[in-house]
C-alpha cells in the first residue's frame, strides 16, 4: 500500500490502472479532463499497457467501450454532464449487451445555463438505463469503488455496466490522502475478466441481434436478473475487499447514529460529510438525529431503506438535482420503498446544492429543524436565495 | 477455361431475409468471400439488421455485432482496440453500413475512425435512400429521385438536391485505400475487397447497391441496372491507393444516362430536360475523374506533412 495525495479524478485514473484496463476511450469535458489526461500519461509512460482510443465524441467513447467489451476486453471511460447525456443511447446498448464497462462520471450541472458545478441531474437522468450507480463521498471511496465496480460488473451473475460518480470539484479537483493498494493486492482481488457470450473468431454468431415479442421480454428479464444480483454480490465483494485492504464502505446505504434516531437524513455524495458533522453537533445537544448515505442508487436498496424505516419516525431525503417531478428523485424512491408499510415514517423531500451551490452546515441544520418540527410533503428548496429569486425573472 | 477469381467458400448462407434481387445481400456475400473467415462485422441499423435474420439465427458464418445507426466508425475502432489488446493479430474488422447510416447520421463517427487511422474496413452499401424504414430520402439519394419523403406532385419533382459525395469526404481524410465497388462486376469487386484486406489502416469501400422495391424495378434487373450505372458513368469504378487514383473500368464512350434512368420507376417523372441535365452532370464528373486518374495529383488537399503511414 502507498499513501498518495490524490484528487477524486486521479483516484479514478489510479484505480483504472490498478484494474489493468485494456481499452480506454475518452472525449474531454470539464471537469472530467484530468482523469483521461492522467490515463494518457500512464499509457505514454508505459505504466498502463492499454489501447487508448481518442474519439470524436462521448457517444463514440461509449461505443468504443461497448464494442471492445463485446470482444472480451476490460474497458474504461469517463465523462460528465452533457457528455453523459449524449451517451444516453449507448447506455442502453451497454446494459442490453451485458457489457461490463466501468465509467467514471463527474457529476456536473446540465445546461442551460452553462454551469460546471456539482449536480446529480446528469446521472439521475440515466437511472433507467440498466447501469449500476455508485455515488462517492471521498476520494478514497472513489478509488475503492472503481476496483469493486470491475469485480461487480464482471461477476457472471451481474454482467452489467457500472458508473462510479463523484461530485464536480468537491471531489474531482480537491486533493486528500488516499491509500493506494499494491498491484498484487488488487490482482488477487480482481482477476482478469472471464468473458461470456462475446464475439469469437470463426464462430457465426450475432451479438445484439433483433427479436420480436417472442424473445424480447426474456432478454429484458435477464438484464433485470443481473441488476437483482448486484446487492448480494456487492456484499460478498466488500467483505473480500475489506479482508485485503482493511476498508469497508458499508454497502449500499451505510448509516450513522440511526439506532434511536427520531429523524434521519438521507444524503448522496459529498454533502454526507457535512451532514455527519451536523448530526454530531445535534447529538451533543441531545437531539436524536441520524444519517444514511445513499451510496448505491441503482439498483435502489429498497430493503435497506425499509430496515431504516423500521426505526426512524421521520426521514428527510436530500436531492442534489431537480428532475421536474413531484419530489426529488431519491425521495421518490425512498417513499416508494416505504409505501404501504405499517407505521412507515414520514418522508420529506429536500432539494439542495443544485448547480454546485455549497451545502453548508446551516442548510443541513435547517433540514433537521424542518424534519423535527413539521416536515411538509415537499419538495422543499432549502438553499434558495430569497432576494435573487425575486430578481431572476422573465 | 477461364480461371475463377472469386473464392468458392461461402460465409453468407441461404435462408437470409433479403428481398429478391437485393444488391446489399450480394455485396456481403462477395465481401466475405474476399475477406475470409477471420473477420468480424459490425452492422448498424440498416437493411442488414434484418437480412442477417432474427435471434437466435444468423445468415453469416462470421461473428456479427449490432451497433446503433450513427456509431459504426466508433464500433470498429473499439473492435480493433480490443483485438490489439487481446493479441488477436490476424483479424479483419469490418463496418458494414448503409448510405444514411454512413453519409448522414454516421458521418461523425466515420470521420473519427478515418482520422484516428483505425485499422479497419468501412463498407458503405449505397442503395441511395433509407430503405429499411421504407424508402425515405438520404443525403446519398440522387437528384430527381422519387422517395417517400421526396414525392412527385404539383410542387415537388423528386429530390431537389444533388447526391452527397461521400468518397470525396472520405478522401479528404487521406485513407490508405478507397474504392468504388459494384456487385454487377464481381471480379472487380472481389479484387478490390482483397486489396483492402491486404492493406492496413483505414480503408473505405463504396458499394453500389440497387434496390428493387426502393428504386421501383423488377428484381431480376439488379445486375443489369448495376452494369448500366457504371457504363453510363453514374457510378464509375475506380480506386485510390496511397493518393493515386486509378479507373478500373475504362470506357471510351459513356452509354446515354437515359438508359439507366428510364429503367427505374423512381425516375419515371423526369422529362427530357431533366435527363439532359443529369447527362451533363455525369459527363462533368466523369471528365473530372479521368483527369484525376491521368494526373499525378493526389485527390486530396496538400499538407505540410505526409499522411501518417498506417
Amino acid at each position: 500500500m502507498t499513501r498518495l495525495v490524490l484528487s477524486g479524478n486521479s483516484a479514478q485514473s489510479y484505480a483504472a490502472r490498478l484494474a489493468r484496463v485494456q481499452v480506454v476511450a475518452a472525449y474531454p469535458i470539464t471537469p472530467q479532463t484530468s482523469i483521461v489526461e492522467k490515463l494518457a500519461d500512464f499509457v505514454a509512460d508505459g505504466e498502463l499497457p492499454a489501447q487508448y482510443v481518442k474519439v470524436e465524441s462521448e457517444h463514440s467513447a461509449l461505443q468504443v467501450c461497448v464494442s471492445a467489451a463485446a470482444l472480451g476486453a476490460r474497458t474504461y471511460t469517463a465523462t460528465s454532464s452533457q457528455g453523459l447525456l449524449l451517451m444516453h443511447e449507448l447506455l442502453h446498448w451497454a446494459s442490453g449487451l451485458r457489457a461490463p464497462i466501468v465509467m467514471g462520471v463527474v457529476n456536473r450541472a446540465v445546461a442551460p445555463p452553462w454551469n460546471i458545478g456539482a449536480d446529480h441531474t446528469d446521472t439521475i437522468a440515466q437511472r433507467d438505463t440498466g447501469w449500476v450507480q455508485f455515488y462517492a463521498e471521498s476520494n478514497q471511496e472513489v478509488l475503492d469503488t472503481v476496483l469493486q465496480a470491475y469485480r461487480l460488473a464482471e461477476d457472471l451473475a451481474v454482467r452489467l455496466p457500472v458508473m462510479v460518480n463523484e461530485d464536480a470539484f468537491y471531489l474531482s479537483h480537491t486533493v486528500e490522502p488516499v491509500d493506494v493498494p499494491d498491484p498484487a493486492t488488487v490482482d488477487a482481488f480482481l482477476p482478469p475478466r472471464t468473458p461470456r457470450a462475446v464475439l469469437e473468431l470463426g464462430v457465426g454468431a450475432r451479438v445484439g441481434s433483433f427479436t420480436g415479442p417472442d424473445h424480447y421480454v426474456e432478454f429484458r428479464r435477464q438484464v433485470a436478473r443481473g441488476l437483482e444480483s448486484v446487492l448480494p454480490t456487492l456484499t460478498e465483494i466488500e467483505v473480500d475487499y475489506a479482508r485485503r485492504t482493511g476498508r469497508d464502505h458499508g454497502g449500499p446505504l451505510p448509516t450513522y447514529r440511526v439506532d434511536d434516531a427520531d429523524a434521519v437524513l438521507v444524503t448522496m455524495g459529498t454533502m454526507t460529510t457535512t451532514a455527519r458533522k451536523v448530526v454530531d453537533e445535534l447529538r451533543t445537544q441531545g437531539r436524536k438525529v441520524g444519517l444514511a448515505k445513499l451510496r448505491v442508487f441503482r439498483p435502489f436498496p429498497a430493503e435497506a431503506v425499509r430496515a431504516l424505516g423500521a426505526t426512524a419516525d421521520r426521514i428527510g431525503v436530500v436531492d442534489r438535482s431537480y428532475t421536474f417531478a413531484g419530489l426529488g428523485a431519491a425521495a421518490t424512491e425512498v417513499r416508494s420503498a416505504l409505501y404501504g408499510r405499517t407505521g412507515a415514517p414520514t418522508v420529506a423531500s429536500f432539494l439542495a446544492g443544485v448547480g454546485g451551490r455549497d451545502v453548508t452546515p446551516q442548510i443541513v441544520h435547517r433540514m433537521f429543524d424542518a424534519l423535527l418540527s413539521e416536515p411538509g410533503t415537499g419538495p422543499a428548496w432549502m438553499d434558495l436565495e430569497a432576494e435573487r429569486e425575486v430578481t431572476v425573472r422573465g | 477455361m477461364a480461371r475463377l477469381t472469386i473464392p468458392a467458400p461461402e460465409l453468407m448462407h441461404s435462408g437470409h431475409a433479403a428481398c429478391p434481387g437485393c444488391a446489399p445481400a450480394l455485396a456481403m456475400r462477395l465481401l466475405l468471400k474476399a475477406l475470409g473467415p477471420s473477420t468480424i462485422v459490425s452492422v448498424p441499423a440498416c437493411c442488414w439488421t434484418v437480412i442477417a435474420t432474427p435471434y437466435p439465427t444468423t445468415a453469416l458464418g462470421v461473428p456479427m455485432l449490432d451497433n446503433p445507426i450513427e456509431a459504426t466508425g466508433a464500433s470498429i475502432s473499439g473492435l480493433r482496440a480490443a483485438a490489439d489488446a487481446l493479441g488477436l493479430s490476424d483479424v479483419r474488422i469490418v463496418g458494414f453500413a448503409g448510405d444514411g447510416g454512413t453519409s448522414d447520421i454516421g458521418l461523425q463517427s466515420l470521420s473519427g475512425m478515418l482520422e484516428r487511422r483505425t485499422d479497419a474496413i468501412y463498407v458503405m452499401y449505397d442503395n441511395e435512400a433509407y430503405m429499411n424504414t421504407g424508402v425515405q430520402r438520404s443525403g446519398s439519394s440522387p437528384k430527381g429521385a422519387w422517395t417517400t419523403t421526396t414525392p412527385v406532385g404539383e410542387r415537388s419533382h423528386g429530390k431537389a438536391e444533388p447526391k452527397k459525395d461521400i468518397l470525396g469526404i472520405v478522401l479528404a481524410h487521406r485513407p490508405t485505400y478507397a474504392a468504388t465497388l459494384n456487385p454487377s462486376f464481381p471480379e472487380d469487386f472481389v479484387r478490390k475487397a482483397e486489396r483492402a484486406r491486404d492493406l492496413r489502416g483505414p480503408r473505405f469501400l463504396h458499394v453500389f447497391a440497387p434496390c428493387p422495391p426502393g428504386w421501383k424495378y423488377s428484381s431480376e434487373q439488379t445486375i443489369a441496372i448495376g452494369r448500366l450505372a457504371t457504363d453510363t458513368g453514374v457510378f464509375p469504378l475506380y480506386e485510390v491507393e496511397e493518393g493515386t487514383c486509378r479507373i478500373t473500368r475504362t470506357m471510351n464512350a459513356l452509354k446515354p444516362v437515359a438508359e439507366y434512368l428510364r429503367a427505374q420507376g423512381r425516375f419515371a417523372h423526369l422529362n427530357d430536360t431533366d435527363i439532359a441535365e443529369v447527362q451533363a452532370e455525369v459527363q462533368r464528373s466523369w471528365d473530372r475523374l479521368r483527369a484525376l486518374a491521368r494526373s499525378a495529383e493526389r485527390p486530396w488537399p496538400p499538407t505540410l506533412s505526409p499522411p501518417t503511414p498506417a
